[in-house]
């Protein structure tokens, strides 16, 4: 009986990584993550400059410019690693830039279009009609107040700090992601960007997805809320807590954090 | 042996049938563009202007030449037709370096329009033509000299003082023919004081199969405070050869706009010469070329600034794919006393294949001192970041670097004049880039999508 409850819960794994190691320009940044994520949960990615935070984010949606060297990530099932950066998309990985990518001459609306319709090719799906295609639009720009005459702008281009960061949780919510990374989305964000955005967020929360939020900050967290923190330093997960880990990382920094990896390594 | 003796030789033996077969103000300066050529050498691979262009070797192949002028026996309406949605032009033909009678030739325009073939109105209004024509080729340009002596007919565009022409002018060019042929086309456009006018030149190639040479000279008169554009649109096949030199002379207030457009090609060299000896002229020089496979781009362009207060800006854009070869050399010269000039130039390139090669000259030689110029070029490959943002989002690499190279091009079709032929354009590119259109090798009786 005990067994069974355990195959059971370990099939609605959404995300197990096992060991990951990657590098990148030869020098190794990762060595060695481990990270399990189920649906419905929010996990939150804390640690200091140069810990390995963003290449993870990198690593798992499948930059090129990043190697894996080692270890394995399993993704609803499939071998994540194995997979293009489209088909990672296609099957449900979001990642949230945290410089969002600027595209000059390619319109939001173009861009937009192509997306949707690449992840409805690949389901063997028809490309969205040109009003249903709008009607989305629409909704979704809604859950981020995103200003419509962006969408006549090429992407990113000309959009303010606060704007880059509305539009990625507009892509988010218009691919409907399963998981979703955010890469410090709260950097250079005021507090009303910040309030919307993390909104934005919650409003696309269900039972059936999952977001990883990487942040250097708790502020973040106090709008995002939490179910595990994961503090990451020299490219490992050094400690796992609750909610109140990244409450006592506000209060005392990471030294400590620091100290007793360091000294566990020796 | 020099290639150009073949075709001095040819004038020598022919040069009689080829004057009869034209008319005295076109044959006028033939014998002396023949002495000029038979004084000079052709350009060596590697000289100065000519880095990356080998005349010699494009010139040697034994073309044949229609100077008999005997009908090819083709219907070009037949095969032919153009239609784009939006844009109405008034349209004409030219077939290899015939003209082509279209059923609105010389109807419906305004008067003071005059659109002929070049032959014919050197024919009929001798002293016009004989004004202009041959004033502008340097004779020491050899492919000048070299269609000078040669060319017996070609377009004729004269429009009159004042007269403001609303409707764009389309002029398809076709060449086809079933054994290696050399077109000579020769084309003068008189644009006199205030008038204005837009022409749409659309070059093809109907038969993919043949090696054709198309060797054309465009001389351009702007008069003062005229208004004039010229998009010269390529599309022809890997066969095709295509040496093009145009010649611009700007009066005071001029306002001209030239733009060359290379979607498909062989091997094409663009010689664009503009003038401004006179003030306050503004000169827009664009081009942008899509190169593959092993087609060959080589732009040579210089802009002389002569007078006091002249603008030019200049942008040319290149992707080049496969093993494919771009060039670009540009010279902006600023003369003693031209001073205020602005003038711009910039060259951008995108080279996507290690095998793919792109050159790039810019010059800016000034002897002015109280100017604004600037001149750049990048070479260089598709952000690796974009590309990767966009494949997150769900789109192959393959549609992001298409996207990507589409949006490289917006600037230059962004300065097109012309809002429907602009958005035609937008649309050709990315059919281009998406490679969901042919050439005019693919698409035969199709007919002109312009």
């Amino acid at each position: 009986m005990e067994k069974k409850r355990k195959f059971r819960l370990s099939i609605h794994k959404m995300l197990r990584v096992k060991d990951l190691h990657a590098e990148i320009g030869g020098k190794e940044i990762l060595k060695g993550i481990n990270l399990e994520i189920n649906p419905g949960e929010v996990h939150a990615i804390m640690g200091p400059n140069g810990s390995g935070k963003s290449t993870l984010s990198m690593v798992l949606a499948g930059n090129p410019a990043y190697t894996v060297t080692g270890g394995e990530a399993d993704f609803c099932g499939k071998d994540l690693l194995a997979m293009e950066p489209e088909v990672r998309s296609h099957e449900g990985l979001f990642l949230g830039f945290q410089y969002p990518v600027e595209i000059p001459g390619v319109s939001m609306m173009n861009f937009m279009r192509a997306a949707v319709n690449a992840k409805r090719e690949y389901f063997g799906e028809q490309p969205m009609s040109a009003a249903a295609f709008l009607k989305l639009m629409r909704e979704k720009r809604a859950i981020v107040e995103l200003d419509n005459k962006l969408a006549s702008r090429s992407v990113n281009e000309g959009f303010s700090g606060g704007e880059k960061k509305r539009n990625e949780i507009f892509q988010m919510a218009v691919l409907e992601p399963k998981l979703s990374i955010l890469d410090e989305t709260d950097s250079g964000l005021d507090i009303d960007a910040l309030r919307i955005v993390a909104e934005g967020v919650n409003k696309l929360k269900t039972d059936n997805n999952a977001t990883i939020v990487i942040t250097h900050y708790q502020r973040l967290l106090d709008y995002i809320k939490p179910d595990f923190v994961h503090i990451l330093y020299k490219g490992r997960i050094v400690m796992t807590g609750g909610p109140e880990l990244a409450l006592e990382l506000e209060e005392r920094g990471y030294d400590w954090i620091k100290e007793s990896a360091d000294a566990e390594n020796k | 042996m020099n290639a150009l003796q073949q075709y001095i030789d040819l004038y020598r033996d022919h040069g009689r049938l080829l004057r009869e077969k034209s008319c005295e103000t076109l044959n006028a300066p033939r014998e002396k563009a023949c002495t000029d050529l038979q004084n000079m050498a052709l350009p060596r691979k590697g000289s100065e202007n000519y880095e990356h262009t080998d005349l010699q070797e494009l010139l040697a192949p034994d073309y044949a030449l229609n100077i008999a002028r005997v009908p090819l026996g083709v219907n070009p309406q037949a095969t032919f037709r153009c239609d784009v949605p939006n844009l109405s032009t008034s349209l004409f033909m030219l077939l290899n370096d015939g003209w082509a009678e279209t059923d609105i030739s010389r109807r419906n325009l305004p008067e003071g329009v005059t659109v002929d073939s070049l032959a014919h109105a050197a024919a009929t209004m001798p002293e016009l033509v004989g004004k202009y024509y041959n004033k502008l080729a340097d004779p020491a340009n050899p492919l000048a000299a070299l269609n000078t002596m040669l060319a017996q007919d070609g377009l004729f565009l004269h429009i009159r003082k004042g007269v403001k022409l609303e409707k764009p002018l389309q002029l398809v060019d076709i060449l086809q023919y079933d054994v290696p042929l050399m077109t000579v086309r020769r084309m003068l456009i008189v644009i006199e004081d205030a008038a204005e006018g837009k022409l749409l030149i659309c070059d093809h190639t109907q038969n993919p199969d043949v090696k054709l040479l198309n060797l054309q000279t465009i001389e351009i008169f702007a008069g003062r405070n005229s208004h004039f554009d010229l998009y010269d649109l390529e599309e022809s096949t890997e066969n095709t050869t295509r040496l093009s030199t145009l010649f611009l002379r700007q009066e005071s207030g001029s306002n001209v706009l030239i733009d060359g457009i290379t979607l498909f090609n062989g091997t094409t060299r663009n010689e664009y010469f503009c003038s401004m000896p006179e003030p306050d002229a503004e000169l827009h020089l664009y081009g942008m070329g899509i190169e593959d496979l092993s087609r060959r781009l080589d732009t040579y362009s210089r802009i002389s600034h002569e007078a006091e207060r002249c603008r030019s800006n200049e942008l040319f854009k290149y992707v080049v794919d496969d093993s494919s070869t771009g060039a670009f050399s540009g010279r902006i010269y600023v003369a003693p006393g031209a001073q205020k000039t602005e003038a711009y130039q910039a060259n951008r390139n995108i080279v996507g294949t290690d095998d793919a090669r792109m050159f790039s000259k810019p010059q800016l030689e000034i002897y002015a001192d109280d100017v604004k110029c600037s001149h750049g070029t990048a070479i260089g490959q598709l952000d690796a970041l974009q590309v990767f943002y966009m494949r997150t989002r769900g789109l192959s690499e393959s549609t992001a670097r298409m996207l990507l190279k589409q949006a490289f091009m917006a600037d230059v079709i962004e300065g097109v004049r012309l809002p429907a032929l602009k958005d035609r354009l937008r649309q050709l590119v990315e059919m281009r880039f998406s490679g969901t259109q042919g050439s005019c090798s693919a698409c035969h009786n199709e007919g002109c999508r312009i």
